[in-house]
C-alpha cells in the first residue's frame, strides 16, 4: 500500500472495497506510520473486522486472525509444545544422551505455532487481527501487553522471540466490558459507528452495483429508521448489503409495505424485534398498490 | 538526539508554542477525569509528526486517536477540544491586539442590509450539504446582518433569535417561494449551525470586551451519557458483575484462620498412612467461603418512576450474576418477583410483567413502607440469617403513613447486613415525607444511587475495598 498520506490510505482501502471514513483512514495511516496497534470499538456489524481484512488486502499482507472467546488461553493463542512429537523423539532417541534430547525437544521443531506466534515469527509482514478481545478475561489481556508494546514473545525454554517485521495489529471490541487501562495505553483508539446516510449508500452500491440509486437511498433510509428503534440487534452494514441483494433477487423496484414484510427477516433477526419493526416501520411505508410511493 | 532512545525517536515539536498549548490541553483533560498518561502525550506528538498540524480535522482525529481511549473520554475530548483551542486562539488574539474588523470592517457588511431570504436559502444549502466552512462563514454573515446593536448580549438568547429570524426549524420545510420542494432539515444539522452561530457570537463578545469569560469545568450534566436504555443497562451490568466478583471472594480471608477449624477425619486417616497409621499431621476441613444470600427489595411506585427503570435494571443484572438472590417489588405491599426474573431474560418483558402481574398496588398506589416491612417480616424473615444481605432500593417516602421503623430494625437485626440505596440526592433526604433518617440508623449503609457511578461506589463500599468517595 502506498503510505504517503491519509488520502492515499483511504484510496487504497477503497480500491479493495472498504470505504473508510476520515477517522478510520487516519488511524489506519497512523498505525502503519507509528507501528502501534489499533483498538477498534463500536456496535456489532459496523465493519470493525472488515477494516482489518481490508488493511490486509490493501497492503498485500497476509491476515493472521485470532478469534477470542471466553477461556482462551496461552496454549491456544500463542504457542504450545507438541508433546506427542516430543514423546516420539524421546522414544526414538535410542542411545543419544539426555542432554542432547532435552535440548532437542525444546527447539522450534517441536513448537506448535498459534496465531500470535505466527504473526511474530512470520518472515513476511502480516496484519494481525485480534477479534473481540472483550470476550477474554483480564489475564489474557495482560499476557498480550508484551506483544503489543514490543512485538515480542518470551518462551521460557527458548528465550525471547522478536518480530522481524512490524505487523499491523488490529484489536476489535464490542465494548461488552471495559478493557484495562494498560491495554488501551498501548493502542490507538478508533470508534467506528454506523456510517452516515451517504456513505452507507456508497457502501451498498459498491457491493451491489446493479441496484438503482433511488432504491439504495430508500433502503438505507429504512435501515436507519430501523436502527433508530430500541432493538436487541440492530441491522448491521452487512445486513444492509444482504438486503439489497435480496431486493434485487426479488426484482423489487421500490420498498413498499409488502416487500418490506417479505424480506424483513434479512435485517431483523429477533422475534420481538420483528414485531416491533413491523409495527413501527412497516406502517410508514406506502401500500403496494399506490403508485409513486415514497 | 539519539534516534534510538528508549522512548523512540524524538517527536517533532510542531509550530513554536504549540507543544505548550497541547500540554495545557492534556492538563485540562486530566482535570476532567480523562486518564492521559505521558505515553499518550508522546504518542500524540508522534502522530502529529505524521499528519501535520495544519489540517484541523486531521489534527483533531490524530489527537483523539492517541488520547481519548473510550467513548466517554471521546465525548469529554470533543467538548474540551473546541473550547480549549478556541479559547487559546482568542486569548492569543486579545494578547496581541488582533481584531478582524480593524481593516475594512466585516467581510460583506458594507452598510447594506442583507436580503434575509437569500441568506436563509444559502444557509439551508450549506446545512443540507453539511459544509462546515460555509456554515461558519454564513453564521458570521447572519450575525452581521442581524446587527450587533440588536443583540441582547446573552449568547444563548441571540442564537435562538437569529435562528428564528432566518426561519430555520428542524423537520420538514414549507415549500420555497418558487414552489420548489425544500429538503427537510435534520435536527442534528441545525444544532451544528447553531454551534457555529454560538461560537461566532462568543468570538465577537471576546473581541469587544477583550477578555475571556472564566473557564468553567464541564458540568456533570454536559458529559452525562446520552441515555439510551440499552447503554445504561450495559453499564449497570458492568457494575454488578464487578460487585459479583467482589462478593464472591469476600469469605476467603477467613480461610487462613486457625481458630474454629474442624478436623477432617477422613483426610487425616489417609495422611496417616505415610506415617504407618499414626496421625502425626492433622488435616482440617477447608472453610467454605461465605455464600452471599441476597434479598433485594425494590420500590416501584410513581414517586421513583424515573429511578425504578434504573433499579429494575440493577435487579436484572443482579439476577444474571447471583444464583441465591430473591427479589421483591413493593408499593403498598410486597410481592416476590424472583420467578419472573428467572424465566424471562429480556428486560423489557420483565418490566412489563412486573407492572401487570406484580399486584403490588391494590388500593391507592402510594408507597406504604410500614406495611411492607410488616409483610416482609412475617413472610420472609424466618429465612433471614446472619449470612444474608438485604438491599433496599427506595426513596423512603411514606406518603405520611406510619414508617414502622421498629419493624425495620427487627429485619436489620436478623439479616447479616442491610443496605439502602436511595434514588434521591442526599440533599433531599428527610425533606417532605421522606423518613430516611428513621431507617438509616438501622442500616449498615445508606447510599444515594442514581447513576451507575454511585452504584460502583456502593460496590466498593460493600466489598470493603475503599471508603465511600463522598
Amino acid at each position: 500500500m502506498a503510505e504517503g498520506s491519509v488520502a492515499e490510505v483511504k484510496q487504497s482501502l477503497a480500491a479493495v472495497g472498504y470505504l473508510a471514513d476520515e477517522p478510520a483512514a487516519l488511524v489506519s495511516f497512523l498505525a502503519q506510520k507509528l507501528g502501534k496497534p489499533v483498538l477498534v470499538e463500536g456496535p456489532a456489524g459496523v465493519g470493525k473486522t472488515e477494516l482489518a481484512k481490508a488493511l490486509s488486502r490493501a497492503s498485500g499482507r497476509e491476515l493472521v486472525r485470532l478469534q477470542c472467546y471466553e477461556g482462551l488461553d496461552e496454549a491456544k493463542a500463542m504457542y504450545e509444545w507438541n508433546y506427542r512429537k516430543q514423546l516420539l523423539r524421546i522414544q526414538a532417541g535410542g542411545e543419544a544422551g539426555w542432554e542432547d534430547v532435552q535440548d532437542d525437544i525444546f527447539s522450534t521443531d517441536f513448537l506448535l505455532e498459534r496465531p500470535l506466534m505466527q504473526a511474530i515469527a512470520s518472515r513476511e509482514p502480516v496484519v494481525l487481527l485480534i477479534d473481540e478481545i472483550d470476550k477474554t478475561d483480564q489475564e489474557f489481556e495482560a499476557m498480550l501487553l508484551e506483544l503489543l508494546s514490543d512485538f515480542q514473545i518470551t518462551i521460557p525454554e527458548l528465550g525471547r522471540i522478536e518480530a522481524t517485521t512490524m505487523p499491523i495489529v488490529v484489536l476489535t471490541s464490542n465494548d461488552s466490558r471495559e478493557l484495562t487501562e494498560a491495554l488501551k495505553r498501548r493502542c490507538l483508539y478508533l470508534w467506528l459507528d454506523y456510517p452516515e446516510l451517504e456513505r452507507e449508500m456508497e457502501i451498498v452500491r459498491l457491493h451491489t452495483p446493479e441496484i438503482s440509486e433511488t432504491l439504495a437511498r430508500k433502503l438505507v433510509e429504512v435501515i436507519r429508521m430501523v436502527r433508530g428503534l430500541d432493538l436487541k440487534k440492530p441491522p448491521s452494514i452487512a445486513e444492509s448489503i444482504d438486503w439489497a441483494r435480496t431486493l434485487l433477487l426479488l426484482g423489487a423496484e421500490d420498498i413498499d409495505r409488502e416487500t418490506f414484510t417479505q424480506s424483513m427477516s434479512i435485517i431483523v433477526k429477533h422475534r420481538t424485534d420483528i414485531d416491533l419493526v413491523a409495527e413501527r416501520v412497516g406502517v410508514k411505508l406506502a401500500e403496494p398498490s399506490s403508485p409513486a410511493a415514497g | 538526539m539519539d534516534a534510538r532512545s528508549p522512548y523512540g525517536p524524538k517527536a517533532e515539536a510542531g509550530p513554536p508554542g504549540m507543544a505548550a498549548k497541547l500540554l495545557g490541553f492534556c492538563e485540562e483533560l486530566r482535570g476532567e477525569g480523562v486518564a492521559v498518561g505521558t505515553s499518550e502525550i508522546l504518542d500524540a506528538f508522534a502522530a502529529l509528526g505524521e499528519v501535520g498540524w495544519t489540517s484541523r480535522a486531521d489534527f483533531r482525529e490524530a489527537l483523539a486517536a492517541t488520547i481519548a481511549k473510550s467513548q466517554d473520554d471521546r465525548r469529554v475530548f470533543e467538548l474540551l477540544f473546541d473550547r480549549y483551542f478556541f479559547r487559546t486562539a482568542e486569548a492569543e488574539a486579545v494578547q496581541r491586539g488582533v481584531t478582524e474588523h480593524a481593516e475594512g470592517g466585516p467581510p460583506a457588511g458594507d452598510g447594506e442590509r442583507f436580503d434575509m431570504d437569500e441568506l436563509s436559502e444559502a444557509i439551508r444549502e450549506a446545512i443540507a450539504a453539511g459544509d462546515e466552512d460555509a456554515m461558519r462563514d454564513l453564521a458570521r454573515l447572519a450575525i452581521a446582518a442581524f446587527g450587533r446593536a440588536e443583540g441582547s448580549g446573552v449568547v444563548g438568547v441571540d442564537v435562538q433569535r437569529i435562528r428564528r429570524t432566518l426561519g430555520l426549524t428542524a423537520g420538514s420545510q414549507p415549500p420555497g417561494e418558487d414552489g420548489g420542494e425544500r429538503p427537510p432539515i435534520d435536527r442534528d444539522q441545525l444544532t451544528g449551525f447553531e454551534r457555529h452561530l454560538r461560537r461566532e457570537l462568543e468570538r465577537d463578545l471576546i473581541e469587544r470586551t477583550e477578555t475571556l469569560p472564566p473557564s468553567r469545568p464541564l458540568a456533570e450534566l454536559d458529559r452525562a451519557l446520552p441515555t439510551s436504555p440499552t447503554q445504561d443497562l450495559a453499564a449497570v451490568h458492568r457494575a454488578v458483575s464487578q460487585m459479583k466478583r467482589r462478593l464472591a471472594t469476600l469469605g476467603h480471608e477467613q480461610r487462613g484462620r486457625k481458630k474454629g477449624r474442624h478436623v477432617d477425619v477422613r483426610r487425616t486417616m489417609r495422611a496417616s498412612l505415610e506415617t504407618g497409621g499414626v496421625p502425626l499431621r492433622l488435616r482440617y476441613r477447608p472453610k467454605r467461603p461465605r455464600r452471599p444470600e441476597i434479598y433485594v427489595l425494590c420500590d416501584v411506585s410513581t414517586s421513583v418512576t424515573s429511578a425504578s427503570v434504573f433499579f429494575l435494571s440493577v435487579l436484572h443484572a443482579l439476577h444474571d450474576s447471583f444464583r441465591k438472590l430473591r427479589s421483591f417489588v413493593f408499593i403498598e405491599r410486597i410481592s416476590e418477583v424472583t420467578e419472573v426474573f428467572e424465566h424471562e431474560r429480556d428486560f423489557a418483558a420483565i418490566a412489563q410483567k412486573i407492572s401487570s402481574e406484580g399486584g403490588v398496588a391494590d388500593v391507592s398506589g402510594y408507597t406504604d413502607y410500614g406495611r411492607v416491612w410488616l409483610e416482609f417480616l412475617t413472610e420472609i424473615s424466618e429465612e433471614l440469617d446472619p449470612r444474608s444481605t438485604v438491599i433496599v432500593l427506595g426513596d423512603a417516602r411514606t406518603n405520611g403513613r406510619e414508617p414502622h421503623a421498629e419493624v425495620f430494625a427487627q429485619i436489620a437485626e436478623r439479616a447479616g447486613r442491610l443496605f439502602w440505596l436511595n434514588p434521591e440526592p442526599k440533599l433531599y433526604w428527610n425533606y417532605g415525607d421522606s423518613v430516611m433518617a428513621a431507617y438509616e440508623r438501622h442500616c449498615d449503609g445508606a447510599f444515594e444511587c442514581w447513576t451507575t457511578k454511585h452504584l460502583e461506589n456502593f460496590v466498593d463500599v460493600v466489598a470493603g475495598a475503599a471508603p465511600a468517595a463522598e
